[in-house]
């Protein structure tokens, strides 16, 4: 697996970095556990990880993350952010599978691929590294990080499952497919 | 949406210094404050995070909306801690003295409050900096001495295309929305979740479909300027380190050495009052 910086992934990491941010703002807030909501954006990191690779996945993640912070509240969450690479990271690992722009994302194997990565990502992500910095950055209580982690993984992967998962399969047909002829019966 | 903090040309004395100075001044400062539980370090940092905020001349009301959202998020977070975990202050600082019991399992403790309140000005010690970082920083400076320090140039460039874009694809999302809104979907926090979801999602289709646009456009335009053919490129805002700002890196560094070795000089990261 090869994975090059060419200009489109130094213009994807810029401007999609630039699209997290300010979806920063779309979220639809959960009421049961205070400071976790429902994000839109990870869906937009999914899908830009699943198109151009790792390193615009966990670029995108890391400084979306943190620049979007910073922006609308004024402080950073480093223990929330890395988690944000990681996931970049991980589902971008599988991008040459997915053949997003190749028009390969229409099959249900790739669809069920990348959902199962997108939730291993999520897993590793949200229960397991996001919780343990809480813990070692702030000494917050275990129970109440690994509540907020887990809310956090199960908001994300539906929000990717969902709306990540349509966004490629309709990017995916629009930039892969060749024409739009029908071969006649 | 004028909510977002953006850089000021102003003429301060930390609007002077080179932006991967305050760019590493950020990052060192962040990771002090994210090690260290020491009280005393804390409050330190909190007053020449203040002294710095206002020797950089940042207005009160470029920065009030987001602060006070900061503070409503803390209420939040700590109310939070108490409840899932209303002895974690004693389990830390090892005794238990008690002011009031307050119902069932729940009794106020000195040393929880303590400990909450160290957390909240653990939060508010990153906050003066990443405001004056955002208003005190020029975004194609800091891309050019980002690259001036070695870093590739287009790992560099590719910050700066973001925070040059975060203006552009703000308006694309507001004139969606707007367009949204007028077709009659309802944006406001009424109906109920599924629904909303759905609605946010009438955004993101098109936003995310003109980004992608975007993004070849911008690209193809780069290529056709034949960016990323040669090894360098020059900067039309490229700043030499100078003075000031080796004084700067050689501060922070110094600063980052001495809160390590006081807060584990006795062998652990908090302070305690209580023994």
């Amino acid at each position: 697996m090869k994975f090059k910086i060419g200009i489109k992934e130094v213009v994807a990491m810029g401007i999609g970095t630039a699209l997290f941010v300010v979806l920063t703002n779309a979220q639809i807030p959960l009421i049961v556990v205070p400071n976790t909501a429902l994000q839109p954006r990870m869906a937009i990191l999914a899908f830009l990880s699943a198109v151009f690779g790792p390193i615009v996945g966990a670029v995108v993640g890391l400084l979306g993350h943190a620049l979007g912070d910073a922006l609308f509240y004024g402080s950073v969450w480093w223990s929330w952010v890395i988690p944000e690479g990681v996931v970049g990271l991980c589902i971008g690992l599988f991008a040459n599978r997915f053949a997003v722009k190749e028009g390969g994302f229409v099959n249900s194997k790739n669809i069920i691929l990348f959902n199962v990565v997108q939730i291993v990502a999520n897993a590793i992500a949200w229960i397991l590294v996001a919780p343990v910095l809480d813990i070692l950055m702030f000494a917050e209580p275990a129970n109440k990080v690994f509540a907020q982690g887990a809310f956090a993984f199960l908001g994300n992967i539906i929000v990717i499952g969902i709306l990540g998962t349509i966004l490629l399969i309709a990017y995916s047909k629009i930039v892969g497919g060749s024409n739009n002829l029908q071969k006649e019966d | 949406m004028s909510r977002l903090i953006s850089y000021e040309k102003k003429n301060t004395p930390v609007h002077k210094l080179s932006g991967f100075t305050k760019l590493l001044f950020f990052i060192v400062w962040c990771m002090a404050s994210a090690l260290t539980f020491d009280t005393r370090i804390l409050l330190l940092m909190l007053v020449m995070g203040l002294a710095i905020y206002k020797i950089s001349d940042v207005k009160w009301k470029q920065v009030s909306t987001i602060f006070k959202a900061v503070m409503f998020f803390m209420v939040i977070n700590l109310t939070c801690i108490f409840f899932f975990a209303p002895y974690q202050g004693s389990a830390i600082y090892g005794t238990r003295t008690e002011i009031v019991h307050m119902f069932g399992n729940y009794t106020l403790t000195r040393e929880q409050l303590f400990y909450e309140f160290n957390v909240f000005i653990k939060y508010f010690t990153v906050v003066p900096a990443v405001f004056i970082f955002l208003t005190t920083t020029d975004p194609s400076e800091l891309a050019s001495s980002l690259n001036g320090i070695g870093v590739p140039y287009s790992i560099s460039y590719s910050l700066e295309i973001a925070l040059r874009y975060i203006p552009d694809v703000q308006d694309e999302f507001r004139r969606i929305k707007n367009a949204q809104e007028a077709r009659g979907i309802e944006m406001s926090n009424k109906g109920r979740l599924i629904d909303r979801v759905k609605n946010v999602a009438t955004i993101i289709f098109p936003l995310l479909f003109s980004t992608m646009e975007r993004i070849d456009v911008v690209s193809n335009a780069m290529e056709l300027r034949g960016f990323g053919k040669k090894k360098k490129r020059s900067w039309y805002s490229k700043k030499p380190l100078v003075f000031a700002d080796y004084a700067v890196i050689a501060f922070i560094v110094v600063f980052f050495v001495a809160t390590m070795v006081i807060t584990y000089a006795d062998g652990s990261r908090y302070f305690n009052p209580f023994v």
